[in-house]
């Protein structure tokens, strides 16, 4: 095993999620003064890593797009056991949409290079879209399987992926390299060991811009993002409410035809 | 001056908070219930570092020091009072090995320790001790090549999960007449007696120790021989009250938080109780209280740090702490009201594991005369 890249996306902590607002103008996550965590799954994602490297060798490094507050989640994870981190960090990434994300993503693996794995979390608990594996996948030109739940090692390098669908399990043999997208089932993410605090203090945090990955600007960004957002409506939990007016004989009578048309009898 | 946390104090307290709430929740019906420790969670605490937080690491520890162990402690003692109090008692027989062991010693039981294979435990209450360390009649007698000793051990933090104790007992009449041993659980004539049944911190594991004419090699003597006095109050001082302390932080802290979040929940006159003034200023004391604690806390922890003499200090911040839980625990099952005395609601907890604080590691009144000690030294006309 040369190289796994784990994709890390710092998401708003869902303890504060009462605090998030959506702005009205651009249409995305207003996130000033919500911490940020590790995306649950990704974590999972950087356990399927660690343990790969147990087994196998190789370097573990973490990939994440993000501004540069997102240190500070690279950290947690260059503790809980990755060798080194890659920060892409960039004013111009700001609003891109799973497409562009997911170009920048593969510029910045290939800026890593020699890898031989790359995993990710299923999807991230604030975008929820689920996109960015396949079509990060797609621009490596490599095969993606995503719903893992379990994975075994071959001779020859294979593994054999045992990946989740609705109704039951698929078996899968696959060569390197691969990009997986994981499920919590896979495993359970260690915690951060004291020792792995102390490590992290003298681990690599390389921050690139745009300007070291050469992506097509037009592609990238708010604007080079083909996902328009057509409108925002807050959702509202209230009971639909009609008052009926007229006598009382009227008011009953209407209310027996709503309830007739509303199928109840 | 530097109030702040580093960024590795954040992140130590970040991934103790989560073991905390993931790890130990699920065990706490249990413990409440049986009063037994969790032994499973030994060692996974060990692989995180908790158990050899302040051993260094030539002894597998991580040698984090005593910040460093408070933060730990608080964050146990958010979620689960008795876990901080057998992890401190644990550090406690850590610390003694450490600052009185000789090199064969701490090469045999350090490593054990910080690896959570065993717990730590100082055993100096007796019967007829307690605050009168000096009035102990647990002794021993050197015999050949090794000591007998004769008496028993009462209110012993983790007695029946440890392999081996470290024990104070009388070889001579007096203050300087007291000696520390290393006893195995398993030498002939030990025993780990009664259990008790606990008012609070029920899943910490307190017993008795037996000794019926039990056989100690010479060579687990630690320290010398009449210096037992000192390697208890060094220990209890220095470990068993910044510990006892930062247990009664937790405590506070889970306190605060209850009351927070029921006061802002529960809605009567139409607004929640957290609008009534009556409410807004038992809050405020709560509030002060648990920041009080651990500006205390945190500060003895710290000198211990700086290699400072901090006596004064570690009693003020376990008498203060301990007592502003209980109290503190006290108005936040008042601000629950009848729900507070309800077993389903974890206030009632907090108040019985914050009283077991109180004379737990010295009572408060011994904390007193430490620090009347203290405030009236530079009076003192010779």
């Amino acid at each position: 095993m040369k190289r796994i890249i784990v994709c890390v996306k710092p998401v708003p902590d869902p303890k504060h999620w009462h605090k998030v607002s959506m702005d009205p103008v651009t249409m995305t996550l207003k996130r000033a003064g919500i911490p940020s965590i590790i995306n649950p799954l990704d974590k999972h994602a950087l356990e399927a890593a660690l343990s790969v490297r147990d087994i196998r060798g190789g370097e573990v490094v973490l990939l994440s797009m993000a501004p540069p507050f997102a240190t500070s989640n690279l950290k947690e994870g260059l503790a809980m056991g990755a060798d080194r981190a890659v920060l892409l960090s960039d004013p111009a990434f700001a609003g891109s949409d799973t497409l562009a994300t997911s170009l920048i993503l593969a510029a910045g693996c290939q800026w890593i290079g020699d890898f031989d794995l790359v995993f990710l979390g299923n999807f991230s608990i604030d975008g929820s879209t689920a996109q960015v594996c396949s079509q990060l996948a797609e621009f490596l030109h490599l095969p993606n399987v995503m719903h893992v739940i379990d994975m075994k090692w071959q001779e020859n390098d294979k593994i054999i992926i045992i990946q989740k669908i609705e109704q039951g399990y698929v078996k899968l043999e696959a060569t390197l390299p691969v990009v997986l997208s994981v499920r919590k089932e896979l495993n359970k993410p260690r915690y951060v060991p004291f020792t792995g605090i102390l490590a992290a203090e003298s681990k690599e945090i390389k921050v690139l811009s745009n300007e070291d990955l050469g992506v097509d600007s037009s592609s990238i960004g708010l604007e080079g993002s083909p996902t328009k957002m057509a409108g925002l409506e807050l959702r509202r939990f209230e009971r639909a409410k009609e008052r009926l007016a007229g006598s009382i004989e009227e008011i009953v009578a209407k209310l027996a035809d709503k309830i007739y048309q509303c199928n109840i009898s | 001056m530097d109030f702040a946390f580093s960024e590795r104090e954040e992140m130590l307290r970040k991934t103790v908070r989560e073991f905390a709430e993931n790890e130990v929740t699920p065990k706490m019906g249990a413990m409440e219930e049986t009063g037994k420790f969790p032994m499973e969670l030994l060692k996974p605490m060990a692989e995180l570092g908790i158990m050899g937080v302040i051993t260094p690491p030539e002894y597998d520890g991580v040698g984090l020091g005593y910040v460093a162990r408070t933060i730990v402690l608080e964050e146990l003692g958010r979620v689960c009072g008795a876990m901080p109090m057998a992890v401190q008692v644990h550090h406690m027989g850590c610390a003694a090995l450490y600052d009185f062991g000789t090199d064969a010693q701490k090469k045999k039981y350090l490593p054990a320790l910080a690896k959570g294979e065993t717990m730590g435990v100082v055993a100096v209450t007796d019967p007829s001790g307690g605050s009168d360390v000096v009035g102990m009649r647990t002794s021993a007698e050197l015999k050949g090549d090794r000591y007998i000793l004769n008496g028993r051990k009462c209110f012993i933090t983790n007695s029946h999960t440890s392999d081996f104790w470290i024990v104070i007992a009388r070889t001579a009449e007096g203050a300087k007449g007291l000696s520390a041993f290393i006893v195995d659980k398993d030498a002939p004539g030990a025993k780990a007696g009664h259990e008790e049944n606990k008012l609070g911190l029920r899943g910490a594991n307190t017993g008795e120790l037996v000794f019926n004419d039990c056989e100690v090699p010479k060579e687990n003597l630690l320290g010398q021989e009449g210096g037992g006095l000192a390697i208890a109050m060094k220990t209890v001082s220095e470990t068993g009250r910044t510990g006892m302390a930062a247990t009664a932080l937790g405590i506070l802290t889970a306190v605060y938080e209850e009351a927070g979040k029921f006061a802002s929940e529960r809605v009567l006159y139409g607004k929640p109780i957290s609008a009534l003034q009556g409410i807004q200023f038992l809050m405020a004391e709560i509030y002060a209280q648990l920041e009080i604690s651990r500006l205390l806390c945190y500060r003895a922890s710290w000198m211990k740090d700086q290699d400072m003499r901090f006596d004064t200090e570690s009693a003020m911040a376990k008498w203060y702490a301990c007592e502003a839980a209980a109290n503190a625990a006290k108005k936040a099952v008042e601000i629950h009201g009848a729900y507070g005395i309800m077993k389903e609601y974890t206030v009632q907890r907090l108040l019985r594991d914050a009283m077991v604080t109180i004379p737990a590691g010295g009572t408060g009144e011994i904390g007193k005369v430490v620090l009347a000690r203290a405030a009236l030294a530079p009076f003192m006309k010779k």
